[in-house]
């Protein structure tokens, strides 16, 4: 049953993203004439399509590198990693790792740290909603139980970590960026990608925040955390870091107890 | 910081699409739509660019819901794949439909997946007794799911199967004899596919199983050229609607009164305005033809 239906998708599939495969038979023109300059018109708009929708979950890589050669990447990822959903917003969890070992970018060693901030933002951009937790909750704590306090970060929180200045590089390619001459060998900077309400927020997490946070959000307590955190920095400062994450609205809930929640206003 | 999500009951009166010119929802346009109220006979979205969790797209298509009627749009269910349907899909299908309550819902005569892959594009399917079948089973698996009728697009296609042995039209019309379901009239489409595969465009609309249309898409396409030179038009959906496909709408509505007629304008998004006014130009097109079919039937034309 649909054996031929399915023998004929496979053989279209396979030459869609496969330009050196010939065009299958049987595809034709009102002569009745195979035509393979029909059968492109597929070909280009798949890969086309792919590139456009590449192009804008990651607009600041393509200002970085150019249209021309951000076309070429995009095309390459495209055909190599094809998506699996029809959500195309999704598309691109994997074009940072490939971008890493696309030869003819490897001389760009922060670009696929950027993609990665670019990535981060389009899931923050599509997470659930939740309510952040406003800075005033926090003072209802007892201090005798701060130590204990575990958070619940928000579901569109992300942490990027990079060893360049890759939070500078892609805030001056966004649009209204304004560009200057960066130090690529500078020192490496670190993100907390977040959308609290309706807009998406990318922040530089100070010295020791990213472990910080990491930690955070395995349910780690605040003591926990902070020691983590002091393991890679000696001199992280809770409380710089605590007020950023609030500020960003991180957080959506806190608790003591391992698993346990309070204060907890989610929206949904 | 509330995020008014799910919160707010629809105003039902907003359900039924009343047969007015509406256009496709495009992130660009979110805050002039809000901000202005235009008035517009309804909007249609592309279902999978709302499949996300939260976030915008569901914050301005919840405030712009309330106020208008919509229209649902898949492009990514794959109606012609010759392998089951995507079940976690057509899950967050039904989602969408319960959530936001769309007038109609429609998707095309294509396939787009094959194994894992999804192709960003509508392929075309041969028209053969095996490929009925398997349409048909989609058809009802999908109507059946989400408790509601679809309308089916007829497709652009830029090449034929030599292996066909039903034209576009029958494997339509059995279609919709088979499932019940309801018809999406491109009227460009029927202009692009006409011109590619050498068929009269007007004596396929006069055979089109018209009394099934629900929906009307119009849009722009785009002109090349095959090997021989002949003239290959790809619908593009990145200009004005071509001033042959005006007159092909305005001799289907002629046929078939005037019906919900979208704007589709996906690439090269204009502003608001150029795209309001080939909405507005549309829905006038209805009103002069409704205009000249009474006078015809006044003086017995």
């Amino acid at each position: 049953m649909q054996q031929l239906a399915t023998d004929r998708q496979r053989e279209f599939a396979a030459a869609l993203l496969d330009a050196t495969l010939a065009t299958p038979p049987g595809l034709i023109g009102p002569d009745g004439e195979l035509s393979s300059k029909r059968f492109s018109v597929y070909r280009n708009n798949v890969v086309l399509g792919l590139i456009e929708a590449l192009r804008a979950n990651f607009p600041a890589t393509c200002r970085i590198v150019g249209d021309e050669f951000f076309r070429a990447m995009a095309r390459a990822y495209a055909v190599s990693e094809p998506p699996t959903s029809p959500m195309l917003f999704d598309y691109g969890a994997g074009f940072a790792d490939f971008v890493a070992v696309f030869d003819p970018a490897v001389s760009l060693s922060y670009l696929p740290d950027v993609i990665r901030i670019e990535r981060a933002w389009v899931e923050a951009y599509h997470a659930r909603d939740a309510v952040a937790l406003e800075p005033v909750a926090l003072a209802a704590i007892p201090n005798d139980r701060v130590a204990e306090l575990r958070f619940s970060l928000h579901p569109s929180l992300r942490v990027v970590r990079s060893l360049f200045p890759a939070v500078t590089i892609w805030r001056m390619n966004i649009t209204d960026g304004v560009p200057r001459s960066v130090d690529v060998d500078s020192d490496g900077e670190d993100a907390v990608v977040v959308r609290p309400g309706a807009e998406v927020e990318v922040r530089l997490i100070p010295p020791g925040g990213a472990e910080f946070i990491t930690a955070l959000a395995s349910g780690q307590s605040l003591t926990e955390a902070t020691r983590r955190a002091m393991t890679e920095f000696a001199l992280f400062d809770l409380s710089t870091n605590l007020a950023m994450l609030v500020q960003a609205g991180a957080f959506i809930g806190y608790g003591f107890a391992q698993g346990e929640s309070y204060g907890k206003t989610e929206a949904r | 910081m509330t995020l008014a999500l799910e919160s707010v009951a629809l105003d039902t009166r907003l359900q039924a699409i009343l047969s007015r010119a509406g256009v496709g929802l495009k992130a660009e346009h979110y805050r002039t739509i809000v901000a202005t109220r235009p008035d517009i006979g309804f909007f249609e979205v592309h279902a999978e660019n709302y499949m996300g969790a939260g976030g915008p797209p569901h914050r301005y298509l919840t405030e712009i819901r309330n106020h208008y009627p919509l229209s649902l749009h898949g492009v990514g269910l794959s109606i012609g794949a010759a392998r089951p349907l995507d079940r976690d899909h057509l899950r967050r299908l039904k989602q969408l439909i319960e959530r936001y309550q769309p007038g109609l819902f429609s998707e095309h005569l294509a396939w787009s997946t094959h194994d894992t892959r999804f192709f960003d594009d509508l392929l075309p399917v041969p028209y053969t007794s095996e490929t009925l079948a398997l349409v048909t089973d989609h058809i009802d698996e999908v109507q059946d799911t989400l408790g509601r009728q679809m309308l089916l697009e007829n497709p652009s296609t830029y090449l034929a199967f030599a292996e066909s042995t039903y034209s576009e039209i029958d494997f339509i019309v059995e279609t919709v004899r088979r499932t019940g379901c309801g018809l999406l009239l491109d009227v460009n489409n029927v202009y692009v596919s006409s011109t590619n595969q050498r068929w009269d465009p007007i004596r396929y609309l006069d055979e089109y199983p018209l009394a099934h249309v629900q929906e009307i898409h119009l849009a722009g396409y785009t002109r090349e050229a095959d090997e021989a030179g002949r003239p290959l038009l790809i619908d593009t959906h990145d200009r004005p609607v071509d001033e042959h496909v005006w007159s092909l709408f305005e001799h289907a509505i002629g046929r078939v009164g005037p019906k919900p007629t979208l704007i589709e304008w996906d690439t090269k998004v204009p502003t608001w305005p150029e795209l309001k006014a080939e909405a507005d130009r549309a829905e006038a097109t209805m009103v002069a033809v409704g205009k000249r079919e009474r006078h015809r039937a006044a003086i017995g034309y």
